[in-house]
């Protein structure tokens, strides 16, 4: 059977730079996906080219075997992929519960549904229920990356792409969050997850890639990824590992 | 003090004048940075549109479905026609360039106010135009020993109900917070499946529709127009929207009111020749102590 996300020989270039040179990766039904690699490495650039935000110039995105690559990024969810970009972007000067009908933009009609959505949302963070009449701007760092992932589950896709969910947060929000996206996929999400932390990412993820410079430099299993040695060097911190082995 | 009371009283029908004709220009700016400088023009044909369907259609109108019948086709008339105005515009003049970027916009807004207003002056010649008379019954109330037409109070009524329609829309519907999600961020609004096209069609009718039946209350007010006048109250209503706060749709009403009622008071107590330098006094002052206007502040980004 085809694979669900099948992003095959994709490149992007833009302003005269490729950003991403020949990148194969595919995700299965009910799989969370982890995608590693330095900033620059063109992370964030893959998940926003699935989402239809920058033109593909190569290859192609097919999602549930249909090719995605010349549709508009505003269709792209009712397709049933959903994007919780880098930094957040929450709205900050509407509400959150605001925030949260808008990430159901394309349902806004089915309002039974995008009820539901919320109720699943607000289980999941707790919080957001909280602050639902709160400003999004107000919010902490954390709750405004609960409210961004809330938001992207608001669709109810099938495909959850996740950029950077760790980024500036404390450690403990880090390992709240992840216990949530992991929660998230027992529900029956898919997850494409592009992260720094690597740690985390290949703790929560079957499978992993590596991506460096545009390029994959290598692919598999986690497991088989955690123990090879140049990314404990390049991401796991590979050089003070084996110092403190050796002390 | 009636007469302070009287003359905020004129001062809210004229700010409600700038705040309706200030909306235009907000929500333009808001969702694509653009001053449309061909707003005042939208607001000027408008009037000259419920002009002629006044003047020559009245008879006809009035026979049928009486005075407030002919009164509501001028008003539909106008506003739907510099609702397909303003699309064209948006179309002709800005949607070619907003690949080269804001400033060859501006000058574009520029280039299709020059236009409009020369339009508008073959059209109906370089004379001032006069609104018929007799069109609003000349009644006279007085509420408290406050002196007030019916016609002022008609004004005020229906200005405020379409401000409040509009408030409604935008705060309230998701459709309106769609509108201030694409305001704010573009990019992620349209991977809420927000189609950014769709919202800007949607502000280039609303807001010359607006402007329109604005233009016909100013005529039925004043009685007199020109074709140049969209010029003069373009600038005041988009120094009512820095004043609010520009890109901000409270903000708008807010600084449109606000603005009429102290020109009028710097009117009526201090010289009612100097009015128009109170409102552009007004609009350097806020440019340099407070750019974002009143309610443009913007909420911290955590990052």
């Amino acid at each position: 059977m085809a694979p669900l996300l099948n992003i095959e020989h994709l490149s992007i270039s833009y302003g005269g730079i490729q950003a991403i040179k020949d990148v194969s990766i595919h995700l299965e039904q009910g799989e969370i996906v982890s995608v590693l690699g330095a900033n620059g490495a063109g992370k964030s650039t893959l998940l926003q080219a699935v989402s239809g935000l920058v033109p593909i110039s190569g290859g192609s995105v097919v999602f549930s075997s249909e090719v995605l690559n010349k549709v508009p990024a505003y269709e792209i969810v009712l397709k049933g992929i959903s994007l919780s970009p880098e930094g957040r972007r929450v709205f900050p000067t509407l509400t959150v519960e605001e925030n949260l009908n808008l990430g159901a933009y394309t349902r806004r009609k089915m309002r039974d549904e995008v009820r539901k959505a919320k109720d699943r949302v607000f289980s999941l963070f707790p919080i957001l229920s909280e602050r639902r009449k709160q400003l999004a701007g107000t919010l902490s760092g954390g709750e405004q990356q609960m409210l961004a992932i809330g938001r992207a589950l608001m669709s109810t896709p099938r495909v959850l792409l996740l950029d950077e969910p760790s980024l500036g947060l404390a450690p403990i929000l880090v390992k709240q969050i992840f216990d949530i996206i992991a929660e998230i996929n027992a529900q029956g999400t898919s997850i494409l997850l592009v992260e720094q932390n690597a740690h985390k990412a290949l703790g929560i993820a079957s499978r992993g890639y590596v991506l460096e410079n545009g390029r994959i430099v290598a692919s598999g299993p986690t497991s088989s990824l955690r123990s090879d040695e140049k990314i404990q060097e390049a991401y796991l911190g590979g050089a003070a590992l084996r110092k403190k082995a050796a002390r | 003090m009636h007469v302070i009371l009287e003359q905020i009283i004129n001062g809210l029908t004229i700010g409600s004048f700038y705040a309706l004709i200030a909306l235009g220009y907000s929500m333009v700016y808001g969702v694509l940075k653009l001053i449309n400088f061909a707003h005042g023009d939208f607001f000027t044909l408008g009037s000259y549109l419920g002009y002629t369907v006044l003047v020559f259609g009245a008879a006809l109108l009035t026979a049928h479905f009486g005075l407030w019948g002919a009164l509501t086709a001028a008003l539909i008339f106008a506003a739907v026609s510099l609702a397909l105005v303003g699309l064209i515009v948006e179309r002709l003049a800005y949607r070619p360039v907003y690949p080269a970027g804001r400033l060859p916009a501006v000058v574009s807004a520029l280039g299709a106010s020059i236009f409009l207003q020369n339009t508008i002056m073959v059209g109906w010649g370089p004379r001032f135009q006069a609104y018929p008379s007799e069109l609003i019954p000349n009644v006279h109330l007085q509420i408290g020993g406050i002196h007030l037409s019916l016609l002022q109070i008609l004004i005020l009524v229906m200005s405020f109900l379409l401000m409040g329609l509009l408030y409604y829309i935008v705060q309230k519907t998701t459709f309106g917070a769609a509108i201030r999600a694409t305001a704010h961020d573009r990019k992620t609004a349209s991977l809420m499946g927000i189609n950014i096209n769709k919202v800007i069609l949607f502000i280039f009718t609303l807001g010359p529709a607006l402007g329109a039946m604005t233009g016909i209350m100013v005529g039925m007010y004043y009685r007199q127009i020109s074709f140049t006048m969209g010029w003069n109250y373009g600038l005041k209503a988009f120094t009512a929207s820095v004043l609010g706060g520009i890109g901000n749709i409270p903000g708008a009403m807010i600084g449109g009111l606000i603005l009429g009622v102290l020109e009028m008071l710097g009117a009526a107590y201090i010289s009612a020749a100097w009015k128009d330098v109170f409102v552009f006094i007004i609009l350097i002052l806020v440019l340099i102590f407070r750019p974002t206007g009143i309610l443009g502040e913007k909420v911290a980004e955590k990052v």
